[in-house]
C-alpha cells in the first residue's frame, strides 16, 4: 500500500509542469490566500467595531455556530450550478468556488475579531480611556494588540477551513491539490489519491505552523501567557 | 412521494445513514476523551503533547483523512468505517482539551472534600468532578455535533452513503433541488444533534436551572 504513495510521491516527472505538484500546491495557496485576505476585508473591520461598540453582538453570536452546520459540498454545488451559465472559460469554476471560500471564511473570523476585542480586561480599557486615549487609540492601541491571539485564532481556523474546502472543490473543476484526490479517484488510482491526500494533510500543517509562528512574533509577550 | 425530484424513502434512508455517521463517532470520541483529558490533567507534563497532536489531527482536510485512512485501516475505500473513524478522530480532537479544561474548572475545595468524605479517584470523577464539568464538555460537544454533520457530507465524494450523495446526484443531473433537499435535511440534524445535547445538559445538571430561577 505505502510502496505506490512513495513511488508516486517521489516521481520527478510528478512535479513538474504546469500540472505538476508544485504549480498545483502554488495554485491551492493561491486560492487560500485570496480568500482569507477577502474575508478578513470584510470581518476584520466589522468584528472590531461590533467588538468595541458591542453593537450587533447577538447577530454575530448566533449565526457564527449556525454557519458551521452548513454543509461547504452542498453550498458549492449550489453556487457552480446557480453561476456556470453566467460564467465561461476557467472563470466558471474559479469564481464561484472563491465565493464559498470567502463566505466560509468569515464568520470564524468573525468571531475570533469580536470575542478578541470584548475580552480585553475593562480595567485595561478604561485606563487607557483614563489616559485621555480616544475611542479610536483604545481600539488600534489597547483593544486590537490584547485581541490578537483570538485574532490569530480566528484566521487560523478559516484558512484551514479554507483549504480543505479548496481541496473539494477540485470536483467542480478547481485547480490546486484536490485535483490529484478527485482524478486520481476517476481514474481508481490510490497512490495519486493518497499521494495527493497526504500534501494536502502537509499544507495544511504547513500553513498552520507559519501562521502559529506570526502569532508568536506579533502577540505581545505579556499576552503569550494567556494563549 | 417525492420532494424537489428526490424520493421520501431515499432521503429517510440517507438521513439515518448519516445520523450514524455523524452521531456514533461522537459517543465513541466522548467515551474515549474523557479518559485522555483526564490524563492529560493528571500528569501535567501530558497536556502540552495531547493539546498539540489533537490540534494536528483537527487540521487535516476531511477529505484528505477519507482517502488515508483506508489505506491506513486496510479497509475498502468505500467502507463507511473510514468515516466513522475519521469523525471519532475529529470529535477526540476536539473534546479532549475540553474535558481536560471542563474537568479543571472544578473547584479544588471540592475536590478535598469529595477525597475527605473518602470518594476513591476513580468514585470521585465519576461522581463530582464530571457531572460539575459537564456544562463545558456539552458546549465542546454540541461544537463537534454540529460540525460533524457538516463533514460526513463530504464523504459523498469517495462514493460512502448518506445525505451528501444527494448534493453529488444533484449536481451530476443539474438540479438544484436535490442539493436543496440535502442542505436542510443536514441543518436540521445538525439542530436536532444540538436540542438532544441541550437537552441531556438540562437532565444532568438540575443545579444549573435551581440558580437560574
Amino acid at each position: 500500500m505505502i510502496g505506490p504513495v512513495v513511488q508516486w510521491l517521489t516521481d520527478p516527472a510528478n512535479w513538474e509542469g504546469d500540472r505538476g505538484i508544485i504549480a498545483q500546491t502554488l495554485a491551492h495557496l493561491e486560492y487560500s490566500f485570496v480568500a482569507l485576505l477577502l474575508a478578513a476585508l470584510v470581518a476584520v473591520p466589522l468584528g472590531l467595531y461590533i467588538g468595541h461598540t458591542g453593537r450587533g453582538r447577538v447577530v454575530v453570536v448566533s449565526t457564527a455556530g449556525g454557519f458551521r452546520a452548513i454543509p461547504s459540498l452542498g453550498v458549492l454545488f449550489i453556487a457552480v450550478l446557480l453561476l456556470l451559465p453566467r460564467l465561461s472559460g476557467d472563470a466558471a469554476f474559479e469564481v464561484p468556488s472563491l465565493i464559498v471560500l470567502f463566505i466560509l471564511a468569515i464568520p470564524p473570523i468573525l468571531s475570533g475579531v469580536y470575542s478578541g476585542v470584548q475580552q480585553v480586561d475593562p480595567g485595561a480599557r478604561d485606563a487607557a480611556k483614563g489616559m485621555g486615549m480616544t475611542g479610536s487609540q483604545v481600539l488600534f492601541g489597547v483593544e486590537l494588540p490584547c485581541a490578537l491571539p483570538l485574532i490569530f485564532s480566528g484566521m487560523r481556523s478559516a484558512m484551514l477551513q479554507i483549504i480543505a474546502t479548496a481541496t473539494i472543490a477540485a470536483i467542480v473543476g478547481l485547480g490546486g491539490l484536490g485535483r490529484y484526490l478527485i482524478d486520481g479517484q476517476a481514474t481508481q488510482d490510490y497512490a495519486e489519491m493518497a499521494g495527493g491526500a497526504l500534501l494536502v494533510a502537509a499544507l495544511a500543517l504547513g500553513v498552520d505552523f507559519v501562521f502559529g509562528l506570526v502569532q508568536r512574533l506579533t502577540v505581545s509577550p505579556g499576552l503569550a501567557t494567556s494563549d | 412521494m417525492r420532494i424537489l425530484g428526490v424520493p421520501a424513502d431515499e432521503i429517510v434512508r440517507l438521513t439515518l445513514d448519516h445520523i450514524y455517521l455523524a452521531g456514533l463517532p461522537l459517543l465513541i470520541g466522548l467515551l474515549l476523551a474523557i479518559p485522555l483529558g483526564w490524563l492529560a490533567l493528571r500528569r501535567a507534563w501530558l497536556y502540552g503533547p495531547l493539546i498539540a497532536s489533537t490540534g494536528l489531527l483537527y487540521t487535516i482536510p476531511s477529505l484528505a483523512l477519507f482517502i488515508l485512512l483506508p489505506g491506513i485501516l486496510g479497509t475498502r475505500i468505500l467502507d463507511p468505517v473510514n468515516v466513522v473513524v475519521a469523525m471519532t478522530l475529529y470529535t477526540i480532537a476536539l473534546l479532549a482539551r475540553t474535558v481536560a479544561d471542563g474537568l479543571s474548572s472544578v473547584p479544588e475545595t471540592v475536590r478535598q472534600a469529595a477525597t475527605a468524605m473518602g470518594f476513591s479517584t476513580v468514585r470521585r470523577l465519576l461522581r463530582v468532578e464530571l457531572p460539575l464539568a459537564v456544562p463545558v464538555i456539552a458546549a465542546g460537544l454540541r461544537v463537534a455535533a454540529v460540525s460533524n454533520v457538516s463533514i460526513v457530507s463530504v464523504a459523498a465524494l469517495v462514493g460512502v452513503q448518506q445525505l451528501g450523495i444527494l448534493f453529488t446526484e444533484g449536481f451530476n443531473r443539474n438540479a438544484i433541488g436535490p442539493i436543496m433537499v440535502g442542505v436542510v435535511a443536514c441543518l436540521f440534524l445538525a439542530l436536532l444533534f444540538d436540542a438532544i445535547i441541550l437537552t441531556v445538559t438540562r437532565l444532568l445538571t438540575p443545579w444549573q436551572r435551581a440558580v437560574a430561577t
